[in-house]
């Protein structure tokens, strides 16, 4: 749980809570699947789901670009379309960072600051959202591959995400979870770094898909789409065959369909 | 010194083509991250003293004239003599004149990285003086002409075959002809030509860890020795220092103490940790005859007037560059100034301009590593940020960036027109990219590809379109 999060989350849990996905722009353009993922892992949690129509995106390449009233107006859509909400609940941790950062976006506006810290402390990542607010720690899922994972930085590092997904990947049926060495270290995308300095986070990516291959494994998993791009496209540059997936496809046993990258109908590469 | 950030792209893109430079980056790798957790889990209290350690700076920080001014009467009290130089010209002006006074003509220097920001070497040498770096990385250096890379490792960039061939070559003059192979060699080598220079000298320049208010102290660690050899044994003793040094008591000092070596290299402490207080005493057996010090402020208290304070409490650690994961692809030299790695990144523009160093800021994933591990809780990921919002509001960075932005912008707070753009971007990138699932290359987005990655294609239709699809049917 983040240091802001407590607010609607101690004492008593609401049985039935009205979340709204923020389903994130990556996710939304590139993955469907990670958002019809999120849904299912959420109904099972006993959360009554819905999608703003009005969301867009959160506003961090404005902000990480140093435009803070261009990320404040980006962050006023999304306030708006999400404050009304139980929770607000993210399949990204870096995103989900995001909205947590919104109160800073309104240093002179008393009122939207209001508003900001309000959603922020009702905001959470997938992930911990279901272990550490409705306390899941298993699912009904099986997925009988050896996979490794990558904690995405903003996750670990601004939301405390570590032990969450790999509480739950126990609980997968078949799926055999082998550490990636260099787990915690960047893969290099970094937004818009990714594009300004191309030779710098090509070398970072290069690096991820070296532990990855010593790991043996044949599917990465992460709970962030904008690494996880990052990391499909060096993989499949180098052609080793190896899938990657949002581990909230494997854990609603949603990891039937081609990973990251691979060709459509394939049903991964891997097989 | 002179920057030459301004070139930081070309100068990254040459070091990660520079393979004897990467044999030396890949060897340095993990070793410093590795031991430092070691310390750290050797330590429970260390988060504690973390906390302890913010607060003696921040409060040394809110008082600093006061501090500054406390430790100079003690200086002076002690029979030192103090220097104040508001720039790095005025630094350099004033060790050549204490050095040109005291009619030296060798002089021995421990590491200082002030030293290195000021420009001291380059001003001595100048002005006639020979000039030796003592401390064996900065002995290294000064033999190949280069900047240091690192701040606590200045010659980490350099593989042991180069430091032979540049002893090979350096050292014959000393009769010493023989090409070396083995590293206790070379160290042995290193002492035996050091030896003669630190009784040779006339000043010893060091630069200072702490400096102490109550006492007028400075206190310097190496793990070498070659500190107190330069400190104690020529005539003249000069301590360079920039003025956030100063801390309020010896307590103060020691509680840094124990977090400096252990964020740095994870040793418990230093091999020696060297306290020195004005020049001899009438019934002292050594030590120098004169005593000054150099206070440097060269920017400092601008940035303590303004919102880039919190980098003031840095110690120099270097815990930051050793877990970068940007330094540890391209090394030091690449960011084109004195100090590298995040805190440089933040240190560079503030010192010699956005204009200048603008993608030093840039040139970092946000991925917090950095600020994970830094002792005294500096925040760099969002000091860098908001050198970004600075750069955006002086609007010195690309241009084309500035355009996308402003268009993304617009984007994301028009949802009716942003969920048909997408819509339409999802359906077309999925269509091209065919049967095979991904794109190896694309208009416009040249920089993705040059990273040497394929592009993943969307699914095809948004998760929004899916969604209301899904939304309608469940409604019949």
């Amino acid at each position: 749980m983040s240091a802001t999060g407590s607010e609607t989350t101690t004492d008593r849990p609401i049985e039935h809570p009205r979340v709204g996905l923020f389903v994130t722009c990556l996710a939304d353009i590139y993955r469907p699947n990670v958002g019809l993922a999120a849904v299912a892992l959420l109904e099972k949690v006993g959360c009554s789901v819905e999608v703003p129509q009005t969301q867009t995106c959160c506003g961090q390449p404005s902000y990480n670009n140093g435009d803070l009233a261009g990320a404040a107006r980006t962050a006023r859509n999304t306030i708006e379309a999400f404050e009304d909400f139980d929770y607000v609940v993210v399949p990204s941790g870096s995103c989900a960072g995001m909205l947590h950062d919104y109160p800073r976006l309104f240093e002179s506006e008393p009122g939207w600051q209001q508003r900001a810290r309000a959603m922020a402390g009702k905001t959470h990542e997938l992930i911990s959202f279901l272990t550490d607010v409705r306390g899941l720690d298993a699912v009904d899922a099986s997925f009988a591959r050896a996979v490794t994972y990558h904690d995405s930085c903003h996750g670990l590092r601004a939301l405390g995400i570590k032990e969450q997904p790999r509480r739950l990947l126990a609980s997968v049926g078949g799926l055999e979870l082998r550490e990636l060495n260099d787990s915690e270290i960047c893969c290099g995308f970094g937004g818009t770094f990714c594009v300004k300095y191309p030779e710098i986070s090509g070398r970072m990516v290069a690096d991820k898909a070296d532990a990855i291959a010593a790991t043996g494994a044949k599917v990465v998993l992460g709970g962030d789409l904008g690494c996880l791009l990052n990391i499909a496209g060096r993989l499949g540059r180098e052609g080793g065959g190896v899938s990657v997936y949002h581990v909230a496809e494997v854990l609603a046993g949603m990891a039937d369909v081609p990973g990251l990258g691979d060709p459509p109908g394939s049903g991964g590469r891997s097989r | 010194m002179e920057s030459l950030s301004h070139a930081f792209k070309e100068r990254s893109v040459h070091a990660l083509k520079d393979e004897t430079l990467q044999v030396a980056l890949n060897r340095a790798k993990d070793g410093f991250a590795v031991k430092r957790a070691k310390a750290v889990e050797g330590l429970p209290e260390f988060d504690a003293l973390r906390d302890r350690a913010v607060a003696i700076k921040n409060h040394t920080l809110e008082n600093l004239d006061h501090y500054l001014e406390r430790y100079a009467d003690a200086v002076e009290r002690n029979g030192g003599k103090v220097h104040w130089a508001s720039s790095a010209e005025d630094a350099r002006r004033i060790v050549v004149e204490i050095c040109r006074a005291a009619g030296a003509k060798m002089i021995t220097k421990g590491k200082s990285m002030v030293g290195e920001e000021v420009g001291v070497n380059g001003a001595l040498e100048g002005a006639g003086f020979e000039v030796v770096e003592t401390d064996l990385g900065e002995y290294i250096i000064q033999l190949a002409h280069e900047p240091p890379s690192h701040i606590i490792v200045p010659a980490v960039h350099k593989t042991r075959g180069q430091i032979a061939d540049l002893f090979h070559e350096n050292h014959q003059k000393y009769g010493l002809t023989r090409k070396l192979s083995e590293v206790p060699e070379m160290v042995n080598e290193a002492r035996q030509v050091l030896r003669s220079k630190y009784l040779e000298a006339d000043v010893g320049i060091t630069g200072a860890n702490f400096l102490i208010a109550e006492s007028g102290t400075s206190v310097i660690v190496t793990n070498e020795g070659n500190g107190d050899l330069t400190c104690s044994l020529p005539r003249v003793h000069i301590v360079t220092a920039g003025i956030e040094k100063v801390v309020p008591t010896a307590e103060d000092a020691t509680t840094l103490l124990r977090l400096l070596a252990r964020s740095a290299t994870g040793q418990d402490l230093t091999t020696y940790t060297t306290f020195s207080t004005g020049p001899k005493r009438a019934d002292d057996t050594d030590g120098p005859e004169e005593y000054h010090v150099v206070l440097v402020d060269s920017g400092r208290s601008t940035m303590l007037a303004d919102q880039f304070r919190e980098m003031l409490r840095c110690i120099r650690c270097g815990a930051c560059m050793n877990h970068c994961p940007v330094y540890g692809a391209i090394g030091g030299h690449a960011y084109g100034w004195v100090y590298p790695g995040p805190m440089g990144s933040v240190l560079t523009p503030l010192s010699v301009g956005l204009k200048e160093a603008g993608n030093l800021p840039n040139a970092c994933t946000l991925n917090g590593h950095c600020a994970e591990v830094c002792p005294v809780r500096i925040p760099l990921p969002d000091l860098l940020r908001t050198l970004r919002h600075r750069e955006y509001q002086l609007k010195l960075g690309l241009k084309p960036l500035r355009w996308g932005l402003a268009a993304w912008v617009w984007f994301t707070s028009h949802p009716r027109i942003y969920r048909l753009g997408t819509r339409v971007q999802a359906r077309m990138l999925a269509t091209l990219a065919g049967r095979k699932g991904r794109f190896t290359r694309m208009p416009l987005a040249g920089g993705w590809f040059k990273g040497g990655r394929d592009l993943p294609a969307p699914q095809g239709e948004t998760f929004m379109a899916v969604w209301t699809r899904r939304q309608k049917e469940r409604g019949q």
